[in-house]
């Protein structure tokens, strides 16, 4: 695991997904005038006439996919997720989910970590709504390795799936012969000390910490959570069983998103106190990534800190 | 299967709302008055128009239709029963809970049903998708779009319109229901949409105003919008909400509301339908 090689999911996304477009000739793809920013463009540049800009119009954009899907293509719908999830919500749930339609809503910019753009354009609420709608699969994928993955396989479920991407540059936390299964959560070390349950961008957050707890003789595990919907309910179980505390961490609000599903299943399963980590029903900054990552406590010294409170 | 004869689609058009009142009183709600507004329009397309086949519903090169105004479904179930996609006997279970006649199109569970709709503004967008595979697969299939004069407030339906122009969608054609109600009084009342020939022209379309319950007009109309090419067209349809029972006529309470068992013999009786 070498953590200093740092690419951003959405890079990853904007390269398979033009691959993926000279095997399967029924990809289509639907950008709002974001194509340089979802890197939707590096598809658009060699498939023009399967690329299609709607312009500054998403609820437009995200019917207009379920129309064409009703025509055996397979679109992939993108925008920054606040514009997705949030601004096309509706459309997403009535001309996509309800009939059960093949596309694909790959949403990139999801968090705080957006940065600069400050709190319009960060979306912290998507995995909530997106969870809520019946027959969607939600993925929230952690590095590039594994984002690759994700838009490949996603084209096995005959169904809506939506998958949160983000604009940050983040570690490349698997290697090519990694595992993945959609449902599956991955399990990362066998401390008994914690399990820190994380999505997206916090799960390499909560390795580094994991790697220095082990340093001061505190072995907690990892488990990445990347299909949020549906999840790996037997997993978190398991972890809950195994180990002393669970933490969820998230760069999402803890209200909807993984802490939300985590506990839910915790609640009816094997009842568990949980910790979660994220933004605490609050509106994000503008500001670096980075420092805002720091300012709302998602990140690995936040973790550290989280789990020696408790000892 | 295609009736040119005006006397014969007209007879067919009264066979559908006959099949309208029956499915809002069994059903004991739903929307009669814009659904009787739209038989004739429906009509023309499914027995004139369109290249569909009943015994293959999901044939890939079928002519589509959207009903964007989805609450008007019990004027496409009657349609769809009546062209044969499901038995009649059907109608009669509309908005039961074990029925498949939902209160709302639903396509995957109503043979015929293009898309599922009912949250408004989204169809024409839906539309516009199902062209642009067309265009894109050399299908040369025509997709039909039916919206409401007051769910045309909706800015999607904009948002849409722009699309159909840019994408030079010419195997779309709009159909706006122009019957001058909705729920809480007339269009002008509420929030006015006129005009609304000029407005679908400045967005890049061919324009058609048509009296929505004249036959030979309506399939005038769509002839016509099948020659033009490089735009889409949107006809424009006066018609009468409740058209062909006396007592719903241009009465806006009839926009969702059942008729009670007195209310539904008298609208049996001008229909000439069986009770």
């Amino acid at each position: 695991m070498d953590l200093d090689i740092k690419i951003a999911t959405r890079e990853s996304y904007g390269e398979k997904l033009a691959e993926l477009g000279e095997k399967n000739d029924k990809i289509v793809v639907f950008d709002a005038d974001l194509a340089e920013a979802t890197k939707t463009i590096i598809f658009k540049k060699k498939f023009p006439n399967r690329f299609f800009d709607m312009g500054i119009a998403e609820q437009d954009m995200v019917s207009t996919a379920a129309g064409m899907a009703t025509c055996g293509m397979i679109p992939f719908v993108s925008t920054f997720a606040v514009f997705a999830a949030g601004r096309a919500y509706d459309q997403i749930r009535n001309s996509i989910c309800y009939p059960k339609l093949n596309v694909k809503i790959c949403a990139t910019h999801s968090g705080v970590s957006v940065g600069e753009d400050g709190a319009t354009h960060q979306m912290l609420e998507d995995l909530g709504l997106m969870r809520g709608l019946p027959n969607m699969t939600v993925l929230s994928v952690s590095d590039d390795i594994q984002t690759k993955w994700a838009i490949e396989e996603i084209l096995k479920i005959n169904g809506p799936v939506y998958v949160r991407l983000g604009r940050l540059k983040s570690p490349v936390i698997y290697n090519e012969n990694q595992k993945f299964e959609i449902g599956k959560g991955i399990q990362i070390g066998n401390g008994n000390d914690a399990t820190v349950i994380a999505t997206g961008l916090m799960v390499s957050e909560a390795i580094l910490a994991k790697e220095e707890l082990e340093k001061q003789g505190i072995n907690i595990r990892v488990v990445d959570i990347h299909t949020i919907k549906p999840i790996d309910r037997e997993l978190i179980v398991k972890c809950a069983k195994e180990t002393k505390r669970i933490i969820t961490i998230e760069d999402h609000s803890i209200v909807g998103g993984l802490g939300s599903a985590v506990c839910e299943v915790l609640s009816e399963e094997y009842p568990t106190k949980v910790t979660r980590m994220g933004m605490k029903d609050t509106f994000g900054k503008s500001g670096k990534a980075e420092k805002l990552l720091d300012y709302f406590g998602l990140t690995k010294d936040a973790i550290i800190k989280e789990i020696k409170k408790d000892m | 299967m295609k009736i040119t004869d005006v006397d014969k689609l007209a007879k067919i058009a009264n066979e559908i709302r006959i099949g309208i009142v029956k499915e809002v009183y069994y059903g004991k709600s739903g929307h009669p008055g814009g659904s009787l507004s739209c038989a004739d329009i429906l009509t023309v397309l499914y027995f004139n128009q369109m290249n569909i086949n009943p015994e293959q519903p999901n044939s890939p090169s079928r002519d589509r239709f959207v009903l964007s105004k989805g609450h008007a479904s019990p004027a496409l179930y009657s349609t769809l029963a009546e062209r044969g996609y499901f038995d009649k006997k059907e109608l009669v279970t509309f908005r039961g809970i074990d029925s498949i006649l939902q209160g709302h199109p639903d396509m995957k569970h109503i043979p015929g049903v293009d898309m599922s709709t009912g949250s408004l503004g989204q169809g024409l967008s839906c539309a516009n998708g199902m062209a642009l595979a067309s265009k894109l697969n050399k299908d040369g299939n025509r997709v039909y779009c039916l919206v409401g004069d007051g769910e045309i407030e909706e800015g999607q339906i904009w948002e849409a319109a722009m699309s159909a122009s840019h994408y030079k969608l010419d195997n779309l054609c709009v159909i706006v229901d122009n019957n001058n109600l909705q729920i809480d009084g007339s269009i002008e009342e509420v929030m006015s949409s006129y005009p609304i020939n000029f407005k679908f022209e400045s967005f890049g379309f061919n324009v058609i105003n048509v009296d929505g319950h004249n036959t030979e007009e309506l399939i005038e109309a769509f002839n016509k919008a099948k020659t033009v090419k490089g735009k889409p067209t949107a006809i424009i349809a006066k018609t009468i909400k409740g058209k062909g029972v006396s007592f719903m006529e241009n009465q806006v309470g009839w926009h969702g509301k059942a008729p009670n068992e007195e209310q539904y013999k008298i609208a049996m009786k001008e229909l000439g339908g069986e009770i």
